[in-house]
């Protein structure tokens, strides 16, 4: 099991600790709700230096990731980021990603921290000339200061003028007096907010600095059980939960990041077009409890005369509504947005209705 | 840790509380700290009759679900109902608005089955 630089400091911080992905990593400090408040209201601070960083270099770097990944590379300009899917020939998702463009011949991907050896072993197979890979997943860390008042904390670390970094975009500057971080707008809460790429000897400095910074906003150290229900609530998909290799970006509303169009040919796109023009057989879709009940991964989904549609693939109680919420496949043409549902707990059937993402 | 040695404990994290006939019954400080934020206490046995280990309910945190279990047989007689819109009371005061049910007991011997707090305590060292 391995350790991010932080794991000492969360340990002196209260963490309740777990595994996850090959790590063990922070679950919560001071409880989810509040760490999940702090971040909707005011700041929040994670350590997600678990997740997994593979630079991608050389002539050959663009139309490799045009190949390898769904969404069109081509759109993707210098200092911008992008969220994508490696695919598999059946479409299935082998990994979500973010692929950051430093030049056409240099780009970092993001990966998840459970994937990072699949990931890697499924690039290095696709390899063609012109390409240097490198998996710097062990010399990189990540945090992620998310919520309304993360820039203005941010801010205090850095000269340079944090607004002019839009959304999906990023800047190699120094930040808490370490030289050459990258500061992303992006994140995975629907809070607004930046992440920071360091190299791990230099994170816990940056971790403690924005600590100090944020103290007059009480910025909260977040774990990943906040983690989870934040991106929830805004219907963000978790690989492992919503998305893998059984289901493609079609079933699962990634269709905004899947450029059937784009000029060069990519692994899963014969696939996608077939599926394309039969239709899906399911879709991923959203949904609040009507009646009191928490969904949980795996619970089935039923209409109202009883007939098994779908199940269940990610649920908890939304802090901010204080109210089950729930992801879950549901075959196509049985439901629409508004329809009613019910959700199998325990035996019993709860009311629950289909929503359209974000659930606040 | 907060283990009152006037009650009793099982093996499952729950405490009992004896009196005449009657067990009142919550989860230990230490479960509750160990599940985090509990979000939704159900418990839909109220006057049935359960046997010792038998499900009586369940308590759901943030990310986890937990059975609760009879530590004791007899019949649920009571139920607090102020965990349903405090299920966090469970958080705040496990051995006191936290608690979930009374149970008749049915069998007075069955008392010897559970542990002392000294016992509790070595357990979850």
């Amino acid at each position: 099991m391995q350790k991010t630089p932080l794991y000492q400091k969360h340990i002196d911080s209260g963490a309740k600790i777990v595994p996850f992905g090959g790590f063990l990593m922070p679950l919560e400090y001071t409880g989810i709700r509040n760490e999940h408040m702090a971040v909707r209201n005011t700041a929040g601070l994670f350590d997600v230096s678990h997740m997994g960083e593979i630079w991608v270099k050389g002539k050959g770097a663009k139309d490799f990731l045009q190949r390898v990944t769904c969404n069109d590379v081509e759109k993707l300009h210098p200092g911008q980021a992008q969220y994508t899917c490696l695919l598999n020939s059946d479409a299935g998702i082998i990994d979500d990603l973010l692929i950051y463009c430093y030049d056409p011949e240099k780009y970092m991907l993001v990966v998840n921290a459970s994937n990072i050896n699949k990931d890697w072993d499924w690039l290095k197979q696709q390899e063609r000339e012109n390409l240097v890979m490198e998996n710097a997943s062990d010399k990189i860390s990540l945090l992620a200061v998310q919520g309304p008042q993360a820039k203005k904390i941010l801010q205090r670390l850095t000269d340079v003028d944090l607004s002019s970094i839009p959304y999906y975009s990023f800047i190699t500057h120094s930040l808490a007096g370490v030289k050459e971080v990258i500061i992303s707008n992006t994140g995975y809460t629907g809070a607004g907010g930046f992440e920071i790429y360091a190299y791990n000897e230099n994170v816990v400095q940056i971790w403690d600095a924005i600590m100090e910074a944020g103290k007059p906003e009480n910025i909260l150290p977040a774990g990943l059980g906040a983690r989870d229900t934040l991106r929830l609530e805004m219907g963000f998909c978790l690989h492992g939960n919503d998305i893998d290799e059984s289901t493609t970006p079609l079933e699962a509303g990634l269709g905004w990041i899947t450029k059937l169009e784009k000029i060069s040919d990519f692994i899963g796109r014969e696939s996608l077009i077939k599926q394309k023009n039969e239709g899906v057989s399911r879709h991923l879709r959203a949904f609040l409890m009507e009646e009191k009940g928490i969904p949980r991964k795996g619970y089935q989904i039923t209409d109202l005369h009883d007939n098994v549609i779908g199940e269940v693939t990610s649920g908890s109680i939304s802090p901010v509504l204080d109210n089950g919420i729930g992801l879950g496949y549901i075959q196509s043409g049985t439901v629409k947005i508004g329809d009613e549902i019910r959700i199998l707990i325990r035996n019993r059937t709860i009311k629950a209705r289909i929503v359209k993402p974000p659930f606040i | 840790m907060n283990l009152p040695e006037s009650l009793k404990y099982t093996k499952d994290h729950e405490w009992v509380r004896i009196e005449g006939n009657i067990a009142t019954v919550g989860i230990t400080e230490f479960a509750q700290g160990e599940l985090g934020d509990i979000v939704f206490v159900e418990i839909e046995t109220e006057d049935e009759d359960l046997d010792k280990e038998e499900v009586f309910g369940t308590i759901e945190a943030v990310k986890t679900v937990s059975d609760l279990y009879m530590p004791l047989s007899g019949k649920i007689i009571e139920v607090n109902e102020n965990l349903e819109s405090q299920p966090d009371l469970v958080n705040k005061e496990p051995y006191d608005g936290g608690w979930m049910v009374k149970i008749e007991i049915r069998d007075k011997s069955e008392i010897e089955t559970l542990i002392t707090a000294e016992q509790y305590k070595e357990l979850i060292n």
